[in-house]
């Protein structure tokens, strides 16, 4: 029976929404969804890049020798899309040098060596869930930029700047990402099941900050426990509703998760405020929870380490800054026959170089890959299939983008918006020619704004 | 861990299709066509089969080895499809010379002349079709009359196909009642009981294969519906104005090559469009084309010529009609 | 012959007639005027059409030289000095005297000295691999492997050593175009002025980190210890950002640097072997006793 609420019909009964063009259904490989977050124990030493989220680095305000407590910033935000990084552990900075990171390159970190765990005597330490909200919307802003919240999904966009909404838009609906699609990634999913209320107390301070009435909380249907744990919890709460949605990826995506919610297309090129929407992720409700209400900046994550030679998977909550290695090494070392680490998940993530690199505040999850999953088959000439086609969420056409990108075709490729492109991977996951889809394309968006900018500055 | 770690771009999974899983699934799609057509044709059909498929894959390999000194990929299974398709055009007595001919066109002209596999503009298997038919009118308009294994080879008994039946015997002004006596009924054309091409006339075994193709997701419904649809539609329209000199339109989905072009021979990947819109708009081109040839055209069976021109138009096509993009900025006014 | 093919014969050589007395006309009608000696400047020019001058092609670079008032800015870099003389001689104005380059790699990381530490297996290009991730070894400055400069070089002059997987210049054949400059998404080629015998003296490394990762990462990386500046007589060298760079018009192939290196970064090329120094001493023992 439809069920009307403001001018969206939702069914109640088995239909599930999704997003209506494209998406793939990669096997779920969730191993690690029925495990409880574990604490990480404390490395011996911290690499802290200042470059952990979108914008401008960082600007370090310590220097070599310094005494850090957990929770003191350590570098400051530069610009207004940029972010606050705060020490997740206690101790000595040992260097500030650089190291290779999760992005593949090599970036400024603080280096500390670690010496008990002392906390900024400011941050509420208690097990107390405190519901009741008492900072302003311009404070919530203020508190999330002081804290260091970027978007814990992997995007890692401040969030303070998410919250601003300039002059001339409005938003009308929050919409919390607990989506969680990419395979094998479980971090939402255990927060969700295990800090449900303060995600929901976070929900409701981000609803304030923006002055919505009313916020979504999509979960992917393979998460029933979570929908139904969050279903029950949320009639505790004013204006939130939770929605399962059908399993596709990318149902994560941030145009899809809002076509699937409301039913709205963000338009090519523009931002969801365009079309009155904000999302945010689950994390990231739960770090604005302990911002604002716990005065604790963003210096830990939960993060999944999971992969099928891995001997004990599992969910842990880990300091910015760990090694990836003490990840592996709590889950049972590294298999011999890994070919490949992935931080984040397999379809968007990014392979490590090694297991030195820190986590940082993006990384939702390591997967480790046997070695005959790792390496990519040999391409074949495209036979025209459009199984990329068909999969691309954006209805682009990856083959042909592809292929004006190898020969050099960028402007025919600006005309065929290869710049709409979110890099997804359901395009090159389908392709059975093992076609580097998304590789061109990557090239080929790389040149066309490198193209888009010069006509910018001739002008 | 011994080795290095891998390191490569996103996607770091990959789906479980490859090219020569999709042909296979093309294959087995082909199997229920290929017993109906050694039962009703015999070692007839064995023969044309096995020759053409042998002559495309030797061809291939040959073209492949010799001449681009490339990789050989005779394994992905394009070429086998390619002999089989072609093999289904054609009738049970054609002479193996001319076959070895037809695979030729079919792989050296049709497809490796423009780079290989996913590089040709026009079906290959029709080409070679077509090409045997102008070259050779005779020997590709003679159909054996079914007989399973008693219809023999070179030596079996012809007759024409119904199409060909209905073309003449309105040319010569015979009423259409007459007409239909002369040919097999609905029923026995369903099952294939009729002169042809090995592969068209069972229309039953076709749609099994059709109905598996869809069920393995090789095919989408739309450029099958369409040809098919638009070619009913068509004919309806024809025979509502005038059922004397046009037949029904039953006749014209179940006689001839119209199921087999509409499911196998329009649907190949490397010549049909990319999108849906693109793909109806084809096969409704394919159909409308194939009953224009048929009732005014000088040949009674259509469906190559149909395909060949419309594959001319579907690089433009793909070109000018793209999909909705999602998000597409509308401008106003 | 029958009337048929007399026909045939007439009509189509009446209807050739026609059409080529229209097309004449037309030709007369809508021709363009162009300056007379863009032709005979683009017949000197080498039609390799490579973009070297920073023109579309040789006939544009032609039609600059017409118009232009001299040729301050304009050489083609594949003919060199007698091509620009030719051209000069043409438009009776002053050929420029411009040094003639060849293309250096500013990179000696073979896997010998810089060992790979991860294995890439994404599209072996180099722009795509540089925007992925640094490369498969530790330094994020060096030669990828895989062959954009080779492709984008029209004169056959650079080809991809398989063993150090670093591109290698054939000096003679290299014409200075600049294609594979572009190319590089690392900008590890450079163009430096040609010495006589094709000797070549550089630092043939391009990492900006400072010494500690940057020799952790390759044997012969620059560790801008500043040792060649100490030991240059004549001012030609310069660190900037942790990396020594050698100035190919100040440099006399003294040979200093050189020896004076401590990590073997400085390369010299086409020299004749040095004497040892313990033959020397040697030497130096027989004659004084």
């Amino acid at each position: 029976m439809p069920l009307l609420i403001h001018d969206i019909q939702y069914n109640t009964e088995t239909e599930l929404k999704t997003f209506s063009t494209g998406g793939v259904h990669p096997p779920e490989n969730k191993l690690t969804a029925n495990c409880p977050i574990q604490n990480l124990p404390l490395p011996q030493s911290a690499a802290i890049p200042v470059s952990q989220h979108i914008g401008a680095p960082a600007n370090i305000i310590v220097n070599k020798g310094d005494s850090i407590k957990t929770g003191q910033i350590i570098a400051e935000s530069k610009g207004f899309v940029s972010a606050f990084i705060h020490s997740s552990v206690s101790g000595k900075v040992n260097k500030i040098d650089t190291i290779i990171d999760t992005s593949g390159y090599r970036q400024t970190a603080v280096f500390i060596d670690v010496e008990g765990d002392e906390w900024v005597d400011t941050i509420d330490r208690s097990d107390e869930i405190v519901t009741d909200i008492n900072l302003s919307s311009e404070e919530i802003l203020k508190r999330c930029l002081n804290s260091g919240i970027v978007g814990m999904g992997g995007a890692t966009f401040p969030s303070h700047v998410k919250l601003t909404v300039p002059a001339g838009k409005k938003c009308d609906v929050l919409i919390i990402n607990g989506v969680e699609c990419e395979p094998f990634l479980t971090s939402d999913h255990r927060l969700m099941l295990e800090r449900g209320e303060e995600v929901l107390i976070g929900t409701t301070i981000l609803m304030k900050a923006l002055n919505v009435t009313r916020a979504m909380v999509g979960i992917e249907n393979n998460k029933k426990d979570a929908v139904d744990h969050l279903t029950k919890l949320a009639t505790g709460f004013k204006g939130i509703t939770v929605h399962p949605l059908k399993v596709k990826y990318p149902q994560g995506a941030e145009k899809q998760l809002i076509k699937a919610l409301i039913n709205r297309e963000v338009p090519s090129g523009r931002l969801p405020l365009d079309v009155n929407a904000v999302v945010h992720n689950v994390g990231t409700a739960f770090a604005v929870y302990e911002a604002v209400q716990k005065n604790k900046p963003l210096f830990e994550r939960v993060v999944a380490v999971t992969g099928k030679s891995v001997a004990k998977p599992g969910n842990y909550l880990v300091r910015i800054g760990t090694p990836v290695s003490k990840l592996i090494d709590a889950a049972g070392g590294v298999p011999e026959d890994t070919g490949k680490i992935v931080s984040g998940g397999p379809m968007m993530g990014k392979a490590l170089i090694n297991i030195d690199v820190p986590v940082v505040k993006g990384t939702s999850g390591i997967i480790l890959f046997p070695q005959i999953e790792s390496e990519r088959k040999a391409m074949e000439p495209c036979i025209r299939c459009s199984k990329c086609v068909l999969a691309c969420p954006l209805s682009l056409e990856p083959f042909l983008l592809m292929t004006l990108s190898m020969k050099g075709m960028f402007e025919r490729a600006e005309k065929e918006k290869i710049t709409d492109c979110m890099e997804c991977g359901s395009c090159s996951f389908e392709c059975p020619a093992s076609r580097p889809l998304v590789d061109y394309i990557r090239l080929g968006k790389s040149t066309v704004i490198k193209m888009a900018r010069e006509r910018v500055i001739k002008k | 861990m011994s080795n290095l770690l891998n390191v490569s771009l996103s996607p770091h999974a990959h789906g479980q299709e490859t090219t020569r899983k999709l042909m296979t699934g093309v294959i087995i799609a082909l199997l229920p066509a290929l017993f109906t057509s050694i039962f009703y044709f015999g070692y007839g059909a064995v023969i044309v089969t096995v020759t053409s498929v042998l002559s495309c894959l030797v061809f291939e390999y040959l073209i492949q080895r010799f001449i681009f000194r490339k990789p050989i990929t005779i394994t992905d299974g394009s070429a086998l499809v390619t002999g089989l398709l072609l093999a289904f055009n054609l009738p049970s007595n054609i002479p193996v010379f001319i076959i070895i001919i037809g695979a030729f066109v079919s792989i050296a002209v049709a497809k490796m002349t423009f780079g290989g596999l996913g590089n040709n503009p026009f079906n290959p298997a029709l080409v070679g079709r077509v090409f045997m038919l102008i070259s050779f009118p005779v020997q590709m308009t003679s159909w054996p009359v079914p007989k399973g294994f008693a219809t023999g080879y070179t030596d079996a008994i012809t007759g024409a196909t119904p199409l060909a039946i209905v073309k003449e015997g309105l040319k010569n002004g015979e009423p259409i009642q007459q007409l239909v006596s002369q040919i097999p009924t609905p029923a026995q054309m369903f099952l294939g009981n009729m002169g042809g091409s090995i592969g068209e006339v069972a229309a039953v075994a076709l749609l099994i294969g059709f109905v598996y193709l869809l069920v393995k997701k090789i095919i989408t419904w739309h450029i099958p519906v369409s040809v098919i649809g638009s070619v009913a539609i068509f004919t309806t329209i024809l025979w509502l104005i005038n059922p004397e000199k046009n037949m029904d339109p039953m006749f014209h989905l179940l006689a001839g090559g119209v199921l087999i072009g509409a499911i196998y021979m329009a649907t190949d990947y490397v010549t049909s469009p990319m999108n849906a819109k693109t793909m109806i708009i084809y096969g409704c081109g394919i159909g409308i084309l194939t009953v224009i040839i048929r009732v005014w055209g000088a040949y009674p069976e259509g469906v190559s010529f149909a395909i060949l021109i419309m594959n001319s138009f579907v690089p433009l096509m793909n070109a000018y009609i793209k999909p909705k993009r999602f998000g597409e900025v509308v401008k106003n006014g | 012959m029958s009337s048929t093919v007399i026909i045939t014969i007439v009509s189509l050589s009446l209807l050739a007639f026609l059409s080529s007395v229209i097309l004449f006309f037309i030709a007369r009608k809508f021709k363009v005027f162009e300056d007379p000696r863009i032709d005979e400047v683009q017949a000197v020019l080498p039609a390799a059409n490579c973009g070297g001058c920073g023109f579309a092609g040789c006939r544009n670079f032609a039609e600059a030289l017409v118009k232009a008032e001299t040729f301050e800015g304009l050489n083609c870099p594949v003919g060199g000095a007698t091509v620009m003389g030719d051209v000069a001689k043409i438009l009776g104005k002053e050929a420029p005297v411009v040094d003639p380059k060849v293309a250096v790699l500013l990179c000696n990381g073979s896997p010998e000295f810089r060992p790979h530490t991860t294995k890439y297996n994404g599209v072996p290009d180099c722009r795509i691999a540089h925007s992925l991730y640094i490369g498969e070894t530790d330094c994020s400055y060096g030669c990828l492997g895989y062959g954009d400069c080779e492709r984008a070089c029209t004169f056959d002059a650079l080809h991809m050593d398989p063993v150090t997987g670093l591109p290698v210049i054939t000096d003679e054949k290299c014409t200075s175009c600049g294609a594979c400059v572009k190319a590089c998404p690392r900008n590890l080629i450079e163009l430096r002025k040609k010495a006589k015998k094709d000797r070549k003296i550089y630092v043939a490394c391009s990492n900006c980190d400072k010494g500690g990762p940057a020799r952790r990462a390759c044997k012969v990386a620059c560790i801008a210890c500043s040792k060649c500046v100490k030991v240059c007589e004549f001012d030609a060298i310069k660190i900037e950002n942790n990396l020594a760079y050698i100035d190919a018009l100040k440099c006399t192939f003294c040979r200093k640097c050189v020896t004076e290196c401590p990590t073997g970064s400085i390369l010299e090329i086409n020299f004749p072997p040095r004497k040892q120094k313990v033959e020397a001493e040697a030497e130096n023992a027989t004659a004084n006793p």
